[in-house]
């Protein structure tokens, strides 16, 4: 009975993870070593992925510093009441439940050039759907929750009372923070930004809307994918692809390790 | 130094955690504030420590007003119930932490943590972390921490709550004489009445938020003011119809008046053991318990049930022996009033007094 | 005293920005779209509604939700129950590998479908000797559906099982329950719960799926259009209420779904 069910669940995992891990890693291969670097090292694959890489940035810096902090505010807050604690609290959790094309949908009912306040921008010279902004406030959107949501717990569990010790002994919120509250909670910290780094670099629906995908200016790793398939260029894709899998599979292994670390 | 409190009051939602307390506590004393749990003593140490902030109500210390103060400036060393050490960081680090954020140069601190480890028997430990520490060292870090940067105040919050019953013994006495050697004003939180008795200067006796009673261990046993007072310290049996009790016929005239009768106000023994046998009462062993140093004696005086102790110097007795049983006083009280009443048929004052 | 002072404007500086912050990126945008969805009143928002490819897509996408969701529960208890508590060589290389549609960009993950179950690939071979295709029918999007969700049910499962007390299975051995008695009667019922939080987030996540969908869907409408490709057709074609009204259906739909799994957890942990 046990080896039975043992056996199903590799079989499970093969069929459904590994064979298209497999499958995508010998695609990016169909046309030999030149396709996978043809397919990389034209202008739009270039300038696609560092695009990426630059809202991978952004986005992780801004994450990290107010997901912290907002997860500070939820937990230890007194100026903060119960009840609006209680529905701020339900409210990050939003994002996970919103399809990234209608956070995407949003930002572009916001502040798209015919809204009031996007053309006001636009004048301003700050155009933001169409743009980097867009595609930061989309992604932003989308990877809210993800450290807030590591934090929050971790801060939960070790309750308040060395804080409470630190300030006894003379220490003020921030010499607090760093010294005795930073170090319980940085593993969990690293973790969401993983998470976070590895969200924003799949992000597809929201930045494919805001975008309007427009090649060497606002085009991204992965809707360059959807775009080299969309036009049948699929050896293209794949070499694209891999090197997405291959760094999100690399996060995947950094995660669990940070994961061992935060449990120690 | 000198801490005084007036007219505290604290809310937590409906919940009167403490309300309308009023003491002072003289330099260099050690205070104990007991209660049963959820009385509010926490609450009390919580707002001297800045912690909390009282919803009315002075704090001074020397005579000056501290409310508005935040707890970094209160000068106060606080030992927290589970220590709450910084896990990260070594014993030496713990105990550096508050020096070092009041910027004391270096040379010193290692002075200081040097003398630190040294009083609190932690030598060779420094490099541990906490979790490498057994409770009772926990507990000295914890002290070594709070007293390192010289405070005025030290307050413990249910300091030996967490560690093994044998332990706690000896913690106890180290305490008591670690503080008596600093001579540092000391309040410390506990629900356990042998504690307080043993380590205490004074005893604050606190239920449902109030002060009940302030007075040494012995002044609190001997006249408690209160009937929550009388019932908490010590053990004791509460007796409805106490006018039934030879010797005790006089309550009678106070209608609705009970009586609370400890173990050790009652002797118990066969008819010889006795010089005024008049005084005594007719009654039955009816369970008998070895306590280690002493027998605990169940007695059944016609309808009332008595406890009390027995020398294991002196002869056994079996259950359902008939025996003769004196009570020396009991602790009255009814709605208005409590106070303690002797035995009116025992003329001759016993020798000893208990 | 200057300290203070400085201290307090600092305080309140963090906190006015921090709300701010959440405030206009999460609360700003989610009211803006229902307010969007009603610029042009009920009527309008009836109206494309009732628009058929509009309410198919919806339907189609609930549907073929909730098919990937009860193969998620099947086989995400198996796994879970598999990888909590049976000791075997690579245990731990499926327990991390469970993560890898989390951390896989969507769009890889809509290639990668596209690959294994195309006209070319083995599959794709095989499905058509027997007479029915996959890519672009309903099939391939429930495989995508089930691939990014996989995690969930398997992630809510484990815990539980990890928590759960060996005593009370032996209790029910030592009054006389078979294995097969114990496990549905005892265990099954502790991981009910997990189960069923598991399957929501699944769910929700199904109902908003885009990137995995998008390639293998081939997006016929009414036949193999889901929602959030019909948003996006919306978008496209410049057509911002209609893709707005979908949305606040999809979004209700979801919130529903979200406030229910923390209802679940909360009875759960009985507060």
């Amino acid at each position: 009975m046990k080896a039975l069910w043992i056996t199903l669940t590799f079989i499970v995992f093969a069929l459904l993870l590994g064979i298209p891990v497999v499958r995508i890693a010998g695609g990016a291969w169909d046309d030999g070593w030149s396709g996978f670097a043809a397919g990389l090292s034209r202008p739009e694959a270039v300038h696609a992925l560092m695009m990426t890489g630059l809202i991978v940035v952004i986005v992780t810096a801004v994450n990290a510093l107010f997901g912290v902090m907002l997860a500070l505010y939820l937990v230890r807050a007194k100026w903060l009441g119960t009840q609006l604690k209680r529905i701020m609290n339900s409210i990050v959790d939003l994002p996970f439940a919103v399809s990234p094309v209608i956070g995407g949908l949003m930002i572009v009912l916001l502040l798209g050039p015919d809204t009031a306040l996007g053309s006001l921008l636009n004048k301003a010279g700050v155009p933001i759907v169409y743009a980097l902004p867009g595609m930061v406030i989309a992604t932003l959107f989308v990877t809210f929750p993800l450290i807030v949501r590591e934090v929050m717990p971790v801060l939960q569990e070790i309750g308040d009372q060395q804080e409470e010790a630190a300030h006894l002994l003379g220490a003020y919120a921030w010499t607090t923070f760093w010294r005795v509250t930073w170090p319980s909670i940085r593993w969990s910290v690293v973790y969401g930004v993983v998470l976070t780094v590895a969200r924003t670099l799949g992000e597809f629906g929201a930045v494919l809307v805001v975008s309007g995908n427009i090649i060497n200016k606002t085009q991204t790793a992965t809707t360059l994918v959807y775009e080299d398939v969309e036009n049948f260029n699929l050896t293209a894709a794949n070499a694209v692809a891999l090197v997405l899998a291959a760094c999100s599979i690399g996060l995947l292994l950094f995660m669990e390790w940070a994961k061992s670390r935060k449990a120690s | 130094m000198h801490v005084e409190v007036r007219g505290l009051n604290k809310k937590f939602g409906d919940f009167q955690a403490v309300r309308d307390v009023e003491f002072a506590i003289g330099k260099g004393q050690l205070i104990g504030l007991l209660g049963p749990s959820g009385g509010g003593k926490t609450s009390i140490l919580r707002m001297l420590a800045g912690l909390e902030k009282p919803d009315s109500g002075d704090i001074l210390f020397h005579g000056r007003r501290v409310n508005d103060l935040p707890p970094q400036e209160r000068g106060i060393g606080f030992v927290f119930q589970n220590y709450a050490l910084f896990k990260h960081m070594t014993v030496a680090d713990n105990i550096a932490f508050g020096l070092q954020v009041k910027k004391w140069p270096k040379p010193k601190i290692k002075e200081r943590i040097a003398e630190l480890v040294e009083l609190t028997g932690l030598a060779g430990f420094e490099k541990r972390f906490p979790h490498q520490l057994s409770g009772g060292q926990r507990q000295r870090v914890a002290f070594a921490r709070a007293l390192a940067p010289e405070p005025q105040l030290l307050l413990l919050d249910e300091p030996f709550a967490a560690i093994d019953a044998k332990i706690r013994h000896e913690l106890r006495s180290w305490l008591r004489e670690m503080i008596d050697r600093l001579g540092i004003t000391s309040i410390f939180v506990t629900h356990d009445q042998d504690e307080a008795i043993e380590v205490a200067d004074e005893i604050m006796i606190i239920s449902k938020g109030k002060v009940e009673q302030k007075g040494t261990p012995w002044e609190i046993y001997k006249n408690p003011q209160t009937p929550f007072v009388a019932s908490f310290i010590g053990e004791s049996t509460v007796i409805e119809d106490i006018a039934s009790l030879k010797g005790f016929e006089a309550a009678a005239s106070w209608p609705g008046t009970k009586g609370l009768i400890r173990p050790e106000y009652i002797e118990v023994g066969k008819e010889n053991e006795f010089i005024l046998l008049s005084a005594t009462e007719a009654g039955r062993v009816s369970h008998v318990h070895f306590r280690g140093s002493e027998w605990l004696v169940e007695v059944q005086v016609g309808e009332i049930k008595l406890v009390t102790y027995r020398s294991l110097e002196k002869k056994v007795l079996q259950p359902g022996e008939e025996v003769r049983v004196l009570v020396h006083r009991a602790y009255l009280f009814n709605d208005n009033d409590n106070w303690v009443m002797e035995n009116k048929l025992k003329e001759d004052p016993l020798p000893v007094h208990i | 005293m200057t300290n203070m002072l400085q201290n307090r404007w600092w305080s309140w500086g963090f906190r006015s920005a921090i709300l701010l912050y959440f405030i206009l990126l999460i609360v700003f945008p989610i009211i803006g779209i229902y307010g969007q969805s009603l610029t042009n009143g009920w009527a309008a928002l009836v109206d494309n509604l009732t628009e058929p490819i509009a309410w198919k897509s919806v339907l189609l996408t609930a549907k073929l939700a909730l098919f990937a969701t009860i193969i998620n529960i099947l086989i995400g208890t198996m796994a879970g129950w598999v990888l909590i508590r049976y000791r075997f060589p690579g245990r731990s290389l499926l327990n991390s590998m469970v993560d890898l549609p989390f951390a896989l960009p969507t769009a890889v993950v809509g290639l990668m479908m596209l690959l294994l179950l195309g006209p070319r690939s083995e599959v794709g071979h095989w499905a058509d000797s027997l007479g029915f295709t996959i890519l672009f029918h309903e099939p391939a999007i429930v495989v995508a559906m089930v691939f990014v969700t996989f995690p969930f049910v398997i992630r809510a499962v484990q815990p539980l099982l990890e928590e759960m007390d060996a005593s009370e299975e032996e209790a029910a051995y030592t009054l006389g329950a078979s294995r097969a008695k114990t496990f549905f009667r005892v265990i099954l019922p502790a991981m009910v719960p997990g189960i069923m939080s598991g399957a929501m987030l699944a769910f929700s996540r199904a109902l908003a799926e885009f990137g995995a969908v998008v390639l293998v869907a081939g997006n016929i409408p009414g036949r193999t259009l889901v929602a959030s490709v019909y948003i996006y057709g919306q978008i496209e074609s410049d057509n911002p209420a209609g893709a707005a009204a979908v949305s606040v259906l999809l979004l209700t739909f979801s919130f529903l779904v979200l406030w229910l799994v923390s209802y679940v957890q909360s009875r759960r942990t009985g507060r």
